[in-house]
């Protein structure tokens, strides 16, 4: 079946079979490999994007369910807001000043999650940023580190 | 000035964030071009005799090149090397695929070649494997019992008992709690639990020439390459092992798996490159599983609570064959008695096999079991005494003058302070205040009571004695730049960030100027790789050595060109090179030395191995919970600890090592256990159903800084990637206990779950 699907602004035009994940079609067929498979159960987040602008587990939909949407993946995250020359998204930003990543597998998942929870939620506490990532697994901080970037970035930016 | 102590950013970051970091799954390489992927049929019976295996209806599916098992591969792929030798060959020798039986569920039977991963994965459903049910031995109880034995030719479940090598005293002739006024005794569970990194096992190979070409997810890269090149009988230089970034390991990805090790004669026997990656439940049931102990503590002393006596009997669950999880019950043994001077210890320590999947060396590795059972026993026994467990604690520790401290098992601590630890994790905590709100809610019958949990530990790093031992290699390039090799390999502990910076403080150069090369068989030339909490302290100091010896001949170069006395000429990061100590503003640069080196065929380059002894880790955690009463739910509003790993080069990334061990700490005192059920059948086999904690579940962490170095490294630096995990379970857990002692609760099993807690809340009010 073709779909057309906008990835990061550029238009993308595949014949898919109706069985193929949108993640499966994001890394195999578009060959954006930044976004990754964490679990076979929807529950760990790593494949976490944006569609059209709210985020969603890209293994939990199928590839021809996004015919005609638009997607956004961490490979265009920073582009999005127009940042140049190295620069990253403030949410990119904040990961890195607060160090928190570590093997960096949960990473774009969990930094597209996190856009899009500051985006429902411009100013949240502590408690409601923990409840907000609660879909999103990751093994190495502790969380500890990814709360304090996503609090730091609500509050105007990594310090 | 130096890089020590700076919380540098790391290296690695803008690419993981900006594009992602490379994982084996991600690498696109020419030579992998037209790759094949193979997916494994496995086994759906705990215990069972394989009676057939039709791979017919597979093999004809679309896309489908073959179906193979045990039989059609070769004995020219030799049996796998076995990484500790001490248990029977039956249960040390696992067959590449199942051979006439199979021994847990997950085991792998067959595996499927095709064109897409989709084919491979349905035409493995189609494989159909005829098993006659044997009766299966699952969990340690039943294990130890011997009345299903899994290997008839040894006749016994027993893998092995460390009394019989001489490896632990077992329990001698002398009464050792003939003079205890007080005695407790307690079983305790130390679960078995799932090391679940985020990115499960992947691998890709191809045979170019003769030459094996691997890219793997693994710890370890040149055992990777070790182990490949003894069974598939090639020299070392002739098989490549390449690890790209790896998405965490936690232990399980130490040394090599029976899945991995067919893949190779796979892509040989089709002549195609070969791709595999495998699944989460793939991962939860077949690649390995941490901690599995059953442990006997006895603990005895005076009334006024000081301890005399202490004894441990461990039973560590090997799984089906016998890795390197059937090994640690020793590590358990050598960090018996913790951080106590307890004048009397004994232990047994003995490992059983089961059905049950292979256990490994998960985050801790046998440290976070000998401190569960001490810290357990010290809380039964302040609670029989009627004292305080802080004071009970405090009254029984090595004093910190008495470093280095021999225990009664003859492990060589090299420098703690432990009291001070303990008091520091206290003071943060605000312990008094905490007594005070317990105090309240109590009186007030309050629904949620408080909970104050203590754990002091010390842990052996880079053991166990006499140490180990890492390689690096630094070079100066033709422009004056370096390059740092290292034999150590990150899995997301940063080493591009803190070897680099170990390498610019000794070269006087800035970090960007240095590049960081790791994980490739062929770029470096020794290796052992990351775990057990070595990297820095054996790695690092391996960098360090390196960069100074490059220093010491470059200083004699640049002495020459500042017609000056070597001993008078140093390296400066401010002056950006060398010059005569006082005068900086006539200096030399690296690239000035760099060149003159080459005209006088000196070698800027420095390779070699460090070699230096385990260190000692300690530290305290105070853990706070809310226990509802009503529903058993836990809660932990905070956590804090004080971890001393010696010298801290960058706060972030040791900051961040405990932030991670700290919540798998907490993830097993309440949320993860692997569970079988009375066949052997997984029931958390995937994330839906594994408890793996997450960000709602814990608090943010307040942490203590000490540091006290070791001498045994010149970095003065401890292992840090364990800790968290060693002091956090206990804590929690007797937090847990501590809301309801009130109550009458002594002791609760791990994990807390609701149900277990509401039950003893049940069961003690019933009592009184």
């Amino acid at each position: 079946m073709e779909i057309a699907v906008k990835i990061n602004g550029e238009q993308h035009r595949h014949d898919v079979e109706p069985r193929t994940l949108l993640v499966h079609y994001i890394r195999d067929t578009v060959g954006l490999t930044g976004t990754n498979i964490g679990c076979d159960t929807s529950s760990c987040g790593a494949c976490t994007i944006h569609l059209n602008g709210e985020s969603v587990k890209s293994c939990t939909m199928f590839a021809v369910q996004a015919d005609g949407e638009e997607l956004l993946t961490i490979e265009g995250l920073a582009a999005s807001v127009n940042a140049t020359d190295g620069q990253m998204h403030p949410m990119q930003e904040a990961f890195r000043s607060c160090h928190a990543l570590q093997c960096g597998y949960c990473t774009p998942g969990m930094v597209m999650a996190s856009v899009s929870l500051l985006e429902e939620n411009p100013n949240p506490n502590e408690q409601e940023v923990r409840q907000g990532l609660e879909g999103n697994l990751c093994r190495c901080t502790g969380y500890h580190n990814i709360v304090k970037a996503v609090l730091e970035c609500a509050q105007g930016g990594a310090k | 000035m130096s890089i020590m102590g700076t919380r540098v950013l790391r290296k690695e970051d803008p690419k993981f964030l900006t594009e992602g970091a490379t994982y084996t799954a991600d690498i696109s390489h020419p030579k992998l071009k037209g790759a094949v992927h193979a997916h494994f049929v496995r086994s759906t019976m705990a215990h069972a005799k394989i009676l057939e295996i039709d791979t017919s209806e597979a093999a004809s599916q679309p896309g489908v090149l073959a179906v193979y098992t045990a039989q059609d591969i070769p004995e020219s792929v030799a049996p796998a090397p076995v990484m500790v030798p001490v248990f029977p060959p039956s249960m040390m020798h696992r067959p590449h695929l199942a051979t006439g039986s199979v021994r847990f569920v997950g085991e792998p039977v067959a595996v499927v070649v095709a064109e897409t991963p989709a084919q491979a994965a349905d035409a493995a459903d189609l494989v159909f494997a005829d098993y006659e049910p044997l009766p299966a031995a699952v969990g340690l109880a039943q294990a130890e019992t011997d009345n299903t034995v899994i290997y008839e030719d040894v006749g016994s479940n027993t893998a092995v008992d460390f009394k019989n090598m001489n490896m632990v005293t077992g329990i001698g002739e002398e009464d050792i709690f003939a003079d205890c006024e007080v005695v407790v005794e307690h079983d305790l569970i130390n679960h078995r639990t799932a090391p679940a990194p985020l990115e499960g096992r992947s691998m890709a190979c191809v045979w170019d020439d003769g030459r094996l070409i691997v890219w793997a997810s693994t710890q370890t890269p040149h055992g990777f390459r070790d182990n490949l090149a003894a069974v598939y009988g090639l020299e070392a230089e002739n098989c490549q092992v390449i690890a790209p970034d790896v998405g965490g390991g936690f232990g399980q990805k130490i040394g090599i798996t029976a899945d991995e090790i067919v893949l190779p004669w796979l892509s040989q026997s089709l002549n195609r490159p070969i791709r595999w990656t495998e699944t989460r439940t793939e991962n939860l049931t077949a690649c390995g599983h941490g901690r599995a102990q059953l442990q006997k503590v006895k603990i005895g002393g005076s009334q006024g609570g000081q301890i005399k006596a202490y004894r441990l009997q461990i039973t560590g669950d090997a799984g089906a064959y016998t890795g390197l999880g059937a090994f640690l019950p020793f590590y358990t043994h050598l960090m018996a008695p913790g951080v106590y001077n307890f004048p009397k210890v004994e232990t047994t320590a003995k490992s059983v096999v089961s059905n049950t999947t292979p256990t490994l060396a998960y985050r801790g590795a046998g440290r976070p079991e000998a401190t569960a059972a001490i810290e357990r026993a010290v809380d039964l026994f302040a609670a029989e005494c009627g004292l305080s467990p802080v004071e009970v604690r405090r009254m029984n520790l090595i004093s910190k003058d008495s470093f280095p401290y021999t225990t009664p098992h003859g492990t060589e601590y090299d420098t703690g302070d432990y009291e001070t630890a303990l008091n520091l994790a206290l003071e943060a905590a605000d312990y008094p205040a905490l007594l005070e709100e317990q105090a309240r809610r109590r009186a007030q019958g309050s629904v949620k009571q408080l909970g104050i949990g203590v754990s002091v530990y010390v842990e052996i790093t880079g053991g166990p004695a006499p140490g180990g031992q890492e390689f690096a290699k630094v070079e100066i390039t033709p422009e004056g730049k370096a390059k740092v090799y290292s034999g150590s390999f990150s899995h997301g502990q940063g080493h591009a960030t803190t070897f680099v910076s170990v390498a610019a403080d000794q070269l006087g150069m800035d970090i960007d100027d240095i590049e960081f090369i790791q994980g490739d068989t062929d770029l470096v030339a020794e290796g052992t790789g990351t775990f057990g909490s070595r990297s820095f302290q054996f790695a690092g100091s391996a960098v360090y050595d390196a960069s100074r010896s490059v220093v010491d001949v470059a200083r004699e170069i640049a002495a020459g060109l500042l017609e000056a006395n070597v001993d008078d000429v140093l390296v400066d990061a401010e002056a950006d090179g060398f010059h005569v100590a006082g005068t900086p503003a006539v200096a030399v640069s690296w690239a000035q030395v760099a060149g003159a080196a080459q005209e006088q065929g000196k070698k800027l380059m420095h390779e070699g191995q460090h070699h230096a002894n385990c260190t000692y880790p300690f530290g305290a955690h105070v853990i706070v919970v809310e226990v509802d009463t009503e529903t058993g739910q836990v809660t932990v509003p905070q956590v804090v600890t004080c971890d001393d790993s010696g010298t801290i080069f960058n706060p972030n990334i040791v900051e961040g090592q405990r932030h991670g061990g700290i919540a798998q700490g907490i993830a097993q005192a309440l949320t993860e256990e692997v569970v079988f059920d009375e066949d052997g059948n997984p029931i958390t086999s995937n994330f839906a159903d594994y408890g793996f904690i997450s960000a709602a579940e814990l608090p943010s962490f307040k942490l203590v800084p000490l540091e006290t170095p070791t001498p045994h490294n010149p970095l003065g630096a401890k292992g840090i990637g364990e800790s968290g995990a060693i002091g956090a379970t206990p804590a929690t857990q007797s937090a847990v206990v501590n809301a309801l002692s009130h109550l009458g609760v002594r002791h609760i099993d791990i994990p807390l779950t609701p149900e277990r807690v509401w039950q003893a809340i049940v069961d003690a009010t019933a009592q009184n």
